[in-house]
């Protein structure tokens, strides 16, 4: 230890300190860091940690091993898993629908419980069940470069597929039974085409070989286009149709007739009181 | 009539020669009295010349002021750009709108307000003048009729009266005539679609053909036939279209289909229909049964589609029976198979009309 002490005050030993330091640093951040993901090694790491969230919070009703259940009438309680796919994951976990807070008509969108980190381990547990659509990447549902054609093309796919149930502007719709087509003004471009991929809850699957991912994307860049578009008409009322604009135009708008022919025809001040009898 | 003219009121007089019939009934008794007009009470404006003044004033600032905004609304249409926005409206629009609208509110206001305030504020009564024509009047004018008819010969001059009817109905042949020349009668052609044997089935929009294998468990496509989109020949060369225009859209309105699958274990269909899908694989009519509706609101869970018009639902895998609504008839089914080269095709036409029903169908 003399040697250590006599040599403190050398002008080097600052130096060596804070080296020291770094290199401890290094080797507990390695030892500690949480794994990332995308690196093949942590793979088999991320699919453990994915089982063992799903068993936690998911097992309940899709089954200790993803297979499904049935309650007592023998009705599905939570489907099979098999061949959902990470895309499927991604979308009902990611944008807060599962875990299901209750069992109901429909999982609405919500705050994700989980973080986008274990959100890709479910993800990679739930692909290893079976063959699945996976994640897209960035630039599958990316609309960077899609000329103006292309994009009004977007619009056609989306009119001849979309607007049955998510309305002509893309604020969703009523379903049989107290199911509703969701809004989709907002949605993230990745879920947008995670649901059309994987079809979650009533919604019917548009696969990338009938619908090709260049025109998914181009229908996600008219839904994008519909957004930032400025309200030429003035007030769009919600975009609901004829709902809301014939409401509107018959509460407002004849009652603000009604209210003012009322008024035209009352009397008005007079400068002295009509004396009766 | 007499009911019509009040008693002892201040203008009871009605001037139509009917005071000598009144006469005649005698003097009537109304049910309550009369409480004739209450006491006139006079306007602000009326007695003070101060507020008679300032109404002047008031109508006239609104129609100065609608003046400006129909200046204003000139200014706008070449000054606002069509890109420009406020508030996420469309400026061109907002202000074009707000300045013409405000233009027209004005004048109204200014004309209702000068009729409040300043115009003649008396009471008065306008008596109903009674309905029906004195009898010398009737007596008359049935005398004028008759005399007329009579004169005329056209009860007793039979060959002449006949003859006149006969040409005035000849008539209206000219205009059958006419009519029929405004298009040719629709024939079969609500009967049939341009689904053929053999037509594939292509994607809507891209025209893409489809494969048994590209359509996964639980998929909607919304197609159309192949004829519609231009195709590459054998020797690499585009043939266009087989329809286009006008005959496009016709024809479009009625082959629109939908191409779902199934599980085969959901599929229940009747012994006509049992060979009509491909390996859980059908494809019906998109177009819905009660008033023509584009229909393709499919839940994938409960097989069942939803008409969004009037919510008419039916079941895929029983034959799109009605399950619920308006809709009184099965979407027709068309049955498909695959061609040489593994696309999806149509095996015949559709067996029955498709869309609403009409008359001859029954």
């Amino acid at each position: 230890m003399k040697f250590l002490s006599t040599r403190r005050r050398h002008p080097l030993a600052g130096l060596i300190v804070l080296g020291l330091a770094l290199v401890m640093m290094g080797a507990f951040y390695s030892a500690f860091r949480p794994a990332a993901a995308g690196q093949s090694g942590s793979d088999t790491a991320l699919i453990a940690q994915g089982r063992k969230l799903f068993v936690v919070s998911c097992s309940t009703c899709h089954g200790l091993n993803g297979e499904g259940t049935l309650d007592k009438g023998g009705n599905q309680n939570g489907p099979s898993l098999v061949g959902v796919g990470a895309a499927a994951v991604d979308f009902q976990v990611g944008t807060g629908r599962m875990p299901l807070a209750a069992p109901g008509t429909q999982a609405a969108a919500r705050h994700p419980v989980y973080s986008p980190q274990e959100v890709r381990a479910l993800a990679a547990y739930i692909a290893t069940l079976g063959p699945g659509p996976s994640i897209p990447a960035a630039n599958d549902y990316g609309t960077a470069g899609l000329s103006a054609e292309e994009i009004a093309q977007g619009g056609e796919f989306f009119r001849t597929n979309c607007t049955a149930c998510h309305n002509y502007a893309g604020k969703g719709g009523a379903l049989p039974s107290g199911r509703y087509a969701p809004s989709l003004t907002g949605v993230d471009p990745r879920y947008i085409y995670e649901a059309m991929v994987t079809g979650p809850q009533s919604m019917p699957i548009f696969s990338d070989a009938v619908l090709k991912p260049q025109e998914k994307r181009q229908i996600i860049a008219y839904l994008q286009t519909l957004e930032s578009q400025p309200a030429y008409g003035g007030s769009q009322l919600g975009s609901l149709g004829p709902v809301t604009e014939g409401l509107w135009s018959w509460l407002a708008g004849i009652g603000v007739l009604v209210l003012a022919t009322v008024w035209i025809s009352n009397n008005g001040a007079r400068a002295r009181k009509k004396s009766h009898e | 009539m007499s009911e019509m003219t009040p008693a002892g009121g201040p203008h009871s007089a009605n001037g139509h020669g009917s005071s000598s019939q009144h006469d005649a009934v005698g003097p009537t008794v109304e049910p309550i009295p009369n409480p004739g007009l209450p006491e006139h009470a006079p306007r602000p404006t009326d007695v003070d010349p101060a507020m008679e003044r300032r109404a002047e004033r008031q109508v006239a600032g609104m129609f100065i002021a609608a003046t400006v905004m129909a200046l204003a609304f000139c200014v706008c249409y070449f000054t606002v750009g069509f890109d420009s926005t406020m508030f996420g409206y469309g400026m061109q629009n907002l202000t074009l709108g707000v300045t013409l609208g405000l233009s027209l509110l004005l004048i109204g206001l200014g004309a209702n307000h000068w009729a409040r305030k300043l115009m003649a504020d008396q009471e008065l009564i306008e008596h109903r003048h009674p309905l029906a024509s004195s009898t010398e009047d009737r007596d008359a004018a049935l005398l004028a009729f008759r005399t007329g008819a009579a004169e005329s010969g056209f009860g007793r001059r039979t060959l002449v009266r006949n003859s006149m009817l006969g040409a005035l109905a000849m008539l209206g042949l000219p205009a059958v005539v006419l009519l029929r020349d405004l298009g040719p009668l629709p024939g079969n052609v609500l009967a049939h679609t341009v689904w053929r044997k053999g037509v594939r089935i292509v994607n809507d929009v891209a025209g893409t053909p489809i494969r048994p294998g590209d359509i996964e468990l639980g998929q909607l496509v919304n197609a159309e036939p192949a004829s519609f989109f231009p195709s590459v020949g054998a020797n690499g060369q585009t043939i266009p279209a087989q329809y286009e225009g006008i005959q496009l859209n016709d024809e479009k309105a009625k082959a629109a289909v939908i191409v779902v699958r199934m599980q085969p274990e959901d599929i229940h269909p009747s012994k006509s229909h049992a060979s009509w899908g491909y390996e859980g694989i059908l494809c019906f009519s998109k177009i819905c049964t009660h008033v023509g509706c584009p229909i393709s609101l499919w839940e994938h869970t409960t097989h069942h589609v939803l008409c969004p018009c009037h919510q008419s639902t039916f079941d895929l895998g029983q034959d799109a029976k009605v399950l619920f609504g308006p809709a009184a008839r099965a979407l027709p089914q068309l049955p498909i198979g695959v061609d040489s080269e593994g696309f999806l095709i149509a095996m015949h036409d559709f067996y029955e009309p498709v869309g609403p029903s009409y008359w001859e169908r029954g």
